[in-house]
């Protein structure tokens, strides 16, 4: 059950943002991946879905390679970003965490000031310079617009942030990771901790973020596949069962186990 | 009739003997529970009370404000006019503990740090054993180090006369007092939820600047009721400053003058007066003072560390 080939009818010319081959990941000794390969398209959003421990967040987890904090994960295969092997020992890690912004389940608004906490990212890739006060002013309003909490939030810019609610909270977890012009977000089942109204704000926050981003976002709940994503990956056992067009991936799956899972008979 | 009931009773007796006794242990473990959880506050008030009252006699008769805490004489034995001024003790005290301090914090934080964010299994479990046992050595065993080993080295190293002095003092103290602020440092540093360190990672920030820009941020209540720990035990240690201070009565103005710590005088001193004297008393009106500065530097300590946990 290796990836499928291309889509028929799918411009190959069209630029990829992640691709991997024969990715494999073992956690010590448990194997969590095998040989996913995938291409992920740029500027769209692609969501992942499948059940608990099936690896999808494993994988989400490599491509920005958070997961060797653990430090008993080791990895074979390829991971291209943007054209790059991020896998490469010569690649600094600083700079793939640059390009690719990640979002995750729990919000995790660093415990310093809303305005500090946009800047975070931005005052790290910029080490050395200081930026004027205005100039900075400028980055977090801009940040903060793009994930409408400017009207929100900006009289009290200099509150803690983890006293946001935690709708906000996720708001803002994504407008700090705009400063530093990523290419690709990943976002861990963002909207999982959050109410139905919150998950709403969000989701639609992320589909106004497409585009010009490309968005890679590991799911739990089908429903939001489905209306939130352009493209869908099944995976199951830590492999890719199905990449389609989520339209088509919900109305006519390939495989039996995709119609299974999407139909709630597994998982 | 009746003999059939009386069948029954006595098994609801010896049902309700039953009850009664497991009722009758569980009020015994209350109570004895409920006087553990107490005594630590009757003690406490307990040796209030009993230096209090050692010390009131010269509250209340000799004790001149001014003189007490702004006349560096201390003269418990003179012949023509006692003088009781501890200004020279309180700045003894003071400039040890600072020293101590200046010693300990880098030491203590850098240890914290590293045990904390940076070691990991086996050897973490190593340097945490042995910072405990670091605190386990006993005071007198530092006094020793201070009087034979430090002295003669400070002598030779400066060129100064004496070896006993402040700076002897301080270093060893702030030695004996960084065990301590190590393990609460460390417990401060690993309250630090981690996904504020993944956070971090995340958005490309390297292991120091996650420490520096967030960990050591969000744990500095924590880091000060460390260091404030720290000050109490300085404060309150006895025998090693009176060992390494070279005891003798004097502001110093530099880390080379020998000085007297407050709790060494009472050491030193008490056991020589007779009881009920004015010096007896002066004695236990240190005590006083010193119980004050300790309970508020640890209520201090106290209250920043619980700030930590509730923001």
């Amino acid at each position: 059950m290796t990836a499928m080939a291309p889509i028929p009818g799918r411009s190959t010319e069209r630029s990829l943002a992640i691709r991997t081959s024969k990715l494999n990941l073992w956690y010590g000794t448990f194997q969590a991946l095998f040989d996913v390969d995938l291409d992920i398209r740029q500027g769209i959003i692609t969501s992942m879905i499948g059940p608990s421990g099936c690896g999808k967040s494993t994988f989400l987890r490599s491509v920005n390679r958070i997961n060797e904090r653990l430090g008993y994960v080791r990895t074979t295969g390829t991971i291209d970003v943007m054209g790059q092997n991020i896998m490469d020992p010569e690649v600094e890690l600083v700079q793939v965490r640059k390009q690719i912004g990640m979002v995750f389940q729990r919000p995790n608004p660093l415990p310093i000031s809303i305005r500090d906490n946009v800047l975070f990212g931005h005052r790290i890739h910029n080490a050395g310079k200081r930026d004027a006060r205005s100039e900075e002013d400028g980055i977090v309003e801009n940040a903060l617009q793009t994930v409408l909490l400017w009207d929100k939030v900006k009289d009290k810019l200099d509150k803690k942030a983890t006293a946001l609610s935690l709708e906000e909270q996720q708001k803002l977890c994504i407008a700090r990771l705009l400063p530093v012009k990523p290419g690709v977000l990943l976002m861990d089942e963002p909207c999982s901790a959050l109410d139905p109204k919150g998950t709403e704000a969000v989701e639609e926050l992320i589909w106004e973020l497409r585009g010009e981003y490309t968005i890679l976002i590991v799911t739990h709940n089908m429903a939001q596949a489905r209306r939130a994503s352009e493209e869908c990956i099944f995976m199951l056992m830590g492999k890719v069962v199905e990449h389609d067009d989520t339209g088509q991936m919900f109305v006519t799956p390939k495989h039996k186990e995709t119609a299974d899972y999407i139909e709630g008979r597994y998982g | 009739m009746e003999q059939q009931s009386r069948q029954a009773v006595p098994r609801l007796d010896s049902d309700f003997d039953r009850l009664n006794r497991d009722w009758y242990i569980d009020k015994a473990v209350q109570v004895l529970v409920f006087l553990g959880g107490i005594s630590a506050i009757v003690f406490i008030i307990g040796i209030f009370v009993f230096i209090t009252k050692e010390g009131f006699g010269f509250l209340v008769g000799d004790f001149n404000f001014r003189e007490f805490f702004f006349s560096p004489n201390w003269r418990p034995t003179s012949e023509n006019r006692e003088t009781f001024g501890i200004l020279a003790l309180i700045a003894g005290t003071a400039s040890v503990t600072g020293l101590a301090m200046l010693v300990a914090i880098p030491f203590s934080l850098g240890a914290a740090v590293f045990i904390a964010e940076f070691a990991s299994g086996k050897t973490r479990e190593f340097l945490k054993v042995t910072v405990e046992l670091l605190a386990a050595i006993p005071s007198v065993v530092w006094g020793f180090i201070g009087l034979a080993m430090m002295n003669p080295l400070i002598i030779k190293t400066f060129n100064v006369p004496v070896g006993l002095n402040v700076l002897n003092a301080g270093i060893i103290l702030g030695l004996m007092a960084a065990p301590i602020m190590t393990s609460i440092a460390e417990d401060a540093l690993k309250a630090v939820p981690d996904r504020y360190r993944e956070a971090a990672e995340a958005m490309g920030a390297t292991r120091w600047q996650v420490i520096y820009k967030v960990v050591l941020p969000a744990a500095k209540n924590g880091l000060l009721g460390a260091v404030l720990l720290g000050v109490g035990r300085g404060f309150g240690e006895t025998m090693a400053v009176l060992m390494a201070t070279g005891h003798s009565i004097n502001i110093p103005t530099s880390v080379f003058d020998s000085v007297r710590a407050l709790t060494a005088t009472i050491a030193a001193e008490l056991g020589e007066t007779a009881a009920g004297s004015s010096h007896y008393q002066a004695l236990f009106t240190i005590g006083i003072f010193l119980f004050v500065v300790t309970f508020i530097i640890n209520l201090l300590a106290d209250l920043v560390v619980r700030g930590v946990r509730k923001g």
